[in-house]
């Protein structure tokens, strides 16, 4: 209990002297995640409502691909594109291998299925005549795709938070592709790894607070959004 | 509700753009408050080549503090920055014989030599030791305090089935450990002997809270001692010191590696400056080092 108390108190030390080495910290978590977050809405949305609306073959196969990419283990994804980026790997001659960049990318690829996943539900869930309607009232296919986007705007902010929560609190990927280098690639979260394993457990809760303050806030200003007009 | 949409998305948006812009100028020193030695030195080093330098090393280097110190002196002299991954000796060592890393600096001298045979590593050189120390609960529960040997000690602890808690990751301390279980010629291990799979400060936490024993190298364990409820029982056997290598990973044989910035470090490693620091850390916090300097003395390891 005592350890708790520190910890809070810390993070609020931490942060109103703002702490070079912690405010890069944070600033780096918000940056790398929202960035990942940015790219999977771009693939993940667009992919989503298409596997929706779309029937073709195979589709089914598709479908399950996501729904199981949706629980991938950030430490899976971290091995896979570590293999990809090493320098014996196919993109390694770029050399992204533990730098920022390499962490946007494994987490975009946690954050895909989790936004196509939502997305599509969120389609899915919509009156299967609303299509009907919105094409027998003449749209263009732009008209109904932004008419589609605009009916499940909701859904797709949950698909935000959802992204988001999942990246901004992973840390096997960003672990192994990040390599937890100070100043440049330390997250938060592998921050708080590397601080439990060097036994200062009040640094390691004081991280932890400002990490859940963060995703707290953001998750917030998008629930207000959300939930403003949204009274039964 | 459009209005709360736009702004968080304006934000995420400008930080992951900021995010996007080129890395290269970004903080090549740390800020005001590290090691005083990086923040008195100007840089006064040209730009190296390739500025990038992947350590790959073990944890108690890490853990223990010691690179916080020497790596911000090896950027001010150097220009360089060094991309430290800190992880098992198995792994740095497997890192470096793939060619993943430029400089390796570990501790499982049986395994680097083998590394170096297969033309992986070049340069390897002695830079320190420190020694293992085997602890436990106060009340030793295999009466393992006074032992004659190392290797009677894992003897008790294995005749009382009192509970060991290992490494289990295949890191120098690991190897070390197997090592010192064969020398007491234990082969069968039964409940007691539990593998935790984590690094040196998880594994201390882990036998503190259950009581057992584990080997542990001496820097960590001083850096954690606060925590543990953990004391030394044996300790200044032979066969428990822990030895400390560097060496760049083979420019010929992996052409992509920095082949340059791997030869500072080494350098930087052994020169007289550096041991110097290295024989001194810790002593302020600790009361003794946690390290000592070797650099130029024989390599009988």
């Amino acid at each position: 209990m005592e350890l708790i108390i520190q910890g809070l108190t810390k993070a609020f030390q931490l942060l109103l002297r703002g702490d070079p080495e912690v405010l890069h910290i944070t600033f780096l978590t918000l940056r790398v995640s929202g960035l990942a977050t940015l790219i999977s809405l771009g693939l993940g949305v667009p992919l989503g409502l298409y596997l929706a609306v779309a029937r073709f073959r195979g589709r089914e196969f598709l479908v399950g691909a996501v729904n199981t990419g949706m629980g991938l283990p950030p430490t899976v994804v971290g091995l896979w594109v570590s293999i990809l980026l090493w320098r014996s790997g196919p993109l390694g001659r770029l050399g992204p291998m533990y730098t920022p960049s390499a962490i946007v990318i494994a987490q975009a690829v946690i954050a895909i299925p989790v936004v196509t996943g939502l997305s599509m539900a969120a389609v899915q869930q919509l009156n299967p005549k609303l299509r009907l309607q919105i094409m027998a009232l003449g749209a263009s296919p732009i008209q109904f795709w932004w008419l589609i986007l605009r009916e499940v705007r909701f859904g797709i902010l949950a698909a935000v938070m959802a992204g988001l929560g999942s990246v901004i609190s992973e840390v096997g990927a960003s672990m192994a592709v990040g390599g937890n280098v100070r100043w440049y690639s330390r997250v938060l979260t592998t921050a708080i790894v590397l601080e439990v394993s060097k036994g200062n457990f009040d640094m390691a809760l004081a991280l932890s607070f400002v990490l859940i303050f963060l995703s707290y806030s953001i998750t917030y200003a998008l629930t207000l959004a959300q939930q403003r007009r949204r009274r039964l | 509700m459009k209005k709360y949409v736009i702004v968080t998305l304006c934000l995420l948006l400008s930080f992951g753009l900021y995010g996007c812009a080129p890395k290269a100028p970004e903080q090549p020193q740390a800020p005001a408050d590290q090691g005083q030695g990086a923040a008195k030195r100007p840089v006064t080093a040209p730009e190296p080549e390739i500025k990038d330098v992947i350590l790959a090393t073990t944890t108690s280097t890490q853990d223990s503090g010691l690179l916080d110190e020497l790596i911000p002196l090896f950027e001010g002299q150097t220009g360089y920055r060094v991309k430290t991954i800190a992880v098992g000796t198995g792994q740095a060592l497997e890192l470096g014989k793939k060619g993943e890393a430029d400089v390796l600096l570990v501790h499982a001298p049986a395994a680097e030599k083998e590394v170096v045979a297969a033309g992986a590593a070049i340069n390897r050189q002695l830079v320190m030791h420190n020694d293992y120390v085997v602890v436990g609960p106060e009340n030793d529960p295999a009466g393992i305090k006074g032992a004659e040997s190392c290797a009677e000690a894992f003897q008790r602890i294995a005749e009382a089935e009192a509970i060991f808690v290992s490494r289990g990751d295949d890191s120098g301390t690991h190897k070390k450990e197997k090592e010192l279980w064969q020398a007491a010629n234990v082969t069968d291990k039964g409940k007691w002997y539990q593998e935790s799979g984590t690094g040196m400060g998880q594994t201390l936490n882990i036998a503190s809270e259950k009581g057992g024993y584990t080997l542990t190298d001496r820097a960590t364990y001083l850096a954690l001692k606060k925590n543990l409820s953990l004391t030394v029982l044996l300790e200044g056997d032979q066969s428990l010191l822990n030895v400390y290598h560097v060496m760049q990973v083979n420019p010929e044989k992996f052409p992509q590696v920095n082949a340059a910035g791997g030869k500072a470090f080494v350098d930087f490693m052994v020169a007289a400056e550096t041991q110097k620091v290295i024989g001194e850390f810790g002593v302020d916090k600790y009361g003794e080092p946690l390290f000592f300097p070797d650099a130029g003395k024989p390599d009988i390891y």
